[in-house]
């Protein structure tokens, strides 16, 4: 059907596509960095970072909105000490390399002096890393290991992390009165591994018996038999800290093999009803307590018209990551107008390390409740306790300080 | 000496063919390359050092590198040994775990600390270069382990099982922790606290010492078996060639040499998660080699480099990235069903005995039969 092309005739159309695409390229380049010169007459330059293509990319996309809302409204507001904030958006896919080029390229060739990001755990401890040299200020809105604050002091971070959820439930566990509670967790998901340990050091610890810790592995739907082994012991409360499509299938098959007694989660229970899909039947979400920065339910002044602005915004409810990532801007923010205060030329070190004493010092009064530090990256922060009232709807249970 | 080339050559002319021919020696010849590659790795240097090159430019050349090396070496077993493994990944994954672990631990062991992989302290530098090789070793274990009974298999058969274990090398890494109770891959959190011991010199001088062992185990006589397996299996055993012993020696090469780029990606990442070294990562290495053409090295740098480089220009298209894949490679394998280089390879030393000899393709040949057809030419001078 098709002549097939020799060797030198591919080269040379190659060659000719090639010099006719570098042509193309550079004309861009041309076009980028004359835009570049407009920029320079004041506006600061953050960069926001995430997965928004690929396997997580509900969570990068989910951060982003947040973040981009924040630095919205604070370039309607007047901006940074009379600065307009500008966000430099690049996808890495959820691939830790990927981050690794998408934060050299941010600090080297967009000159950012501050980032949000990264999402996930691994690409995030990727940048954390390429970032101490450059002393660069990244607030990081949900990367959860323990790791990612540990290289530098320019890595903050807007969430609390695995252990902290697993200790804050394990907390609740006691407060509430339960003796013995049994645990199903996904096996080879670190999330899922670092909150069922802590949760369950700290239960042991405070004399509550685990009966069963059984596991599964990715992509199982079908959970009859660990829920048989768990039920048989009896336990007043089950452990279900994974994301919220299985816990739906895990508490749906639970009820149906009728265990009418507590549930305990963490935040990736957040979305288990209502938007798109409900994952679980309102009448077995009874007796459902997970803990999570932010819920839409949570009716502080500051959390309620963050939900009425994101819905005004993207036309949807806002969920935990959403939160988040408007937070990790805040936090940014903050740091950023620190340094302005300060009279500090942008991009000099001076500049950076004055973010970071910023963040590090200051707290602001995010719609996940109030962040600040105490010498590390780990905020300090509130936490809530979300159920399910009978129709389904999202309740804050109770407010746990930190 | 002089009889060095062409080994297997259709329609080339031969060595008779213009009379008194004038050759390199071949000492003349590696001086040459040798010279050339140093020149380049200096010149890059400079320019790094300079500032020409910023560090987010030279990371994504590491990146090249690193995937210059695993194209180079999947290409051993596709391109010469002519089969199709799909498992390169898990070597490559074997390798990086085995190098930062031997890194990570000797590191402790001597007292080395994160700074002086930066500054390139001699003890460093000596640890870098033995986790690479044992990065390789793991591979290459991994490689017998594997090729063994893999290699009984041919075509589909071979992808599939290549495949397989390439998924057992990933669950393993995932759940060992776990299985044997104490700290060693870090599971699926991932392995962290390796330090970024990756350079440029450091990628692209193993790049040079991959690509020259490659070059030399090809034309040596263990090359000529693997390549005498891959035109015919059967000829070859009648010949007296051990195919088995080969063809497994192919994997294990492959299999090393992919450990080694594996290393080098982990100290240009600085972590590891199991979840990387998927299926996709193979594929990609083995779509660098299909599209540069199975069994030329210079076609197999050359589009590692390109699609390394590619979905970094086009960073704002980056999403069409995996529709661009497969519309390239519908394109070539329509156009170009032998890859964009087919067999063909670059060799410095030729080009200048064809300048010695005035042997120009613009001038008429009226001496020697117009070589129309493909040069069959396997393999020859870096």
């Amino acid at each position: 059907m098709f002549e097939n092309i020799s060797r030198r005739q591919f080269v040379t159309g190659s060659a000719a596509a090639m010099l006719g695409l570098g042509l193309v390229g550079c004309g861009g380049n041309g076009g980028g960095e004359s835009t570049e010169g407009g920029d320079a007459s004041g506006a600061i330059k953050v960069g926001i970072m995430g997965p928004h293509t690929g396997d997580n990319s509900s969570y990068g996309l989910a951060c982003l909105n947040g973040a981009q809302l924040y630095f919205k409204q604070l370039n309607a507001d007047g901006g940074v000490n009379g600065k307009q904030v500008e966000p430099v958006v690049y996808d890495e896919k959820g691939d830790a390399t990927e981050a690794v080029n998408a934060y050299n390229r941010l600090v080297q060739e967009d000159g950012v002096t501050g980032i949000v990001g990264d999402v996930t755990t691994g690409p995030t401890i990727a940048v954390a890393k390429a970032s101490v040299a450059d002393n660069m200020p990244c607030v990081t809105p949900s990367a959860t290991a323990a790791d990612v604050v540990t290289y530098g002091e320019n890595y903050f971070r807007a969430c609390v992390t695995d252990p902290e959820q697993g200790r804050v439930m394990a907390n609740f566990a006691v407060e509430q009165g339960y003796k013995s509670v049994a645990t199903l967790y996904l096996n080879g998901s670190d999330y899922s591994e670092g909150v069922n340990a802590a949760f369950c050091e700290e239960a042991e610890a405070a004399g509550i018996t685990i009966t069963a810790q059984e596991s599964y592995a990715e992509g199982d739907v079908d959970f009859n038999s660990q829920l048989t082994n768990i039920i048989g012991t009896n336990p007043d409360a089950i452990l279900v800290p994974n994301y919220y499509q299985d816990d739906g299938m895990i508490v749906t098959q639970a009820r149906a093999q009728g265990y009418d007694k507590v549930f305990l989660g963490v935040d990736g229970w957040s979305g288990i009803y209502g938007g798109s899909e409900n994952y679980a039947d309102a009448a077995d979400l009874h007796d459902c307590y997970y803990c999570c920065a932010f819920s839409s339910s949570n009716e502080s002044e500051i959390a309620t018209k963050f939900v009425e602005d994101y819905e005004a915004e993207y036309g949807e409810t806002p969920t935990n990551f959403c939160a988040l990532g408007y937070d990790a801007a805040m936090v940014l923010a903050n740091g950023l107008a620190a340094a302005e205060e300060a009279g500090l030329e942008p991009g000099s070190e001076d500049y950076k390390q004055a973010v970071i004493d910023g963040i590090a010092s200051g707290t602001v009064e995010g719609v996940t409740g109030s962040i600040s530090y105490e010498g590390t990256g780990d905020p300090v922060k509130s936490s809530l306790i979300i159920t399910f009232a009978e129709d389904g709807a999202e309740e804050t249970f109770e407010v746990l300080e930190a | 000496m002089s009889e060095k080339r062409p080994i297997i050559s259709t329609g080339g002319r031969g060595p008779a063919a213009g009379g008194a021919r004038r050759t390199l020696p071949m000492p003349a010849r590696y001086a040459i390359n040798a010279i050339v590659v140093l020149v380049l790795l200096v010149l890059g240097e400079l320019m790094i050092s300079g500032g020409a090159i910023n560090r987010y430019q030279s990371t994504v050349l590491e990146q090249v590198g690193i995937y210059i090396i695993l194209a180079v070496s999947l290409n051993i077993a596709t391109g010469y040994l002519g089969q199709l493994p799909l498992g390169h990944a898990g070597f490559m994954s074997m390798g990086a775990y085995g190098c930062s672990i031997f890194i990570i631990r000797m590191s402790e062991f001597l007292g080395v600390g994160a700074r002086d992989f930066v500054t390139g302290t001699p003890m460093a530098f000596l640890i870098v270069i033995g986790g690479l090789i044992v990065g390789g070793l793991c591979a290459a274990i991994a490689g017998i382990i594997i090729g063994i009974p893999a290699l009984r298999l041919k075509g589909d058969y071979l992808a599939i099982i290549t495949l397989a274990f390439a998924e057992i090398i990933r669950v393993v890494m995932l759940n060992i922790d776990d299985v044997l109770g104490f700290e060693l891959t870090g599971g699926a959190a991932g392995l962290t606290g390796i330090p970024g011991f990756s350079s440029f010199l450091l990628v692209f001088g193993c790049v040079a010492v991959v690509c020259f062992l490659i070059h030399t185990m090809m034309k040596s006589r263990h090359g000529r078996a693997i390549l005498a397996i891959r035109d015919n299996e059967i000829a070859a055993e009648a010949t007296g060639v051990n195919t088995t012993y080969y063809k497994t020696l192919a994997f294990v090469v492959s299999a090393f040499f992919a450990g080694v780029a594996g290393g080098l990606y982990a100290g240009c990442v600085g972590v590891l998660q199991p979840a990387v070294f998927g299926f996709m990562k193979s594929i990609e290495i083995l779509v660098m080699v299909v599209l540069g053409g199975m069994g030329s090295m210079l076609g197999s740098a050359i589009s590692a480099t390109v699609l390394t480089i590619l979905p970094e220009a086009l960073r704002a298209f980056s999403e069409y990235r995996m529709i661009a894949y497969a519309v390239v490679l519908i394109i070539v394998m329509i156009f170009r069903p032998q890859g964009l280089l087919g067999s063909y390879d670059f060799s410095l030393s030729r080009i200048i005995e064809r300048v010695m000899n005035r042997d120009f393709p613009w001038r008429k040949r009226n001496d020697a039969p117009a070589d129309t057809a493909e040069e069959k030419e396997v393999s020859a001078d870096v």
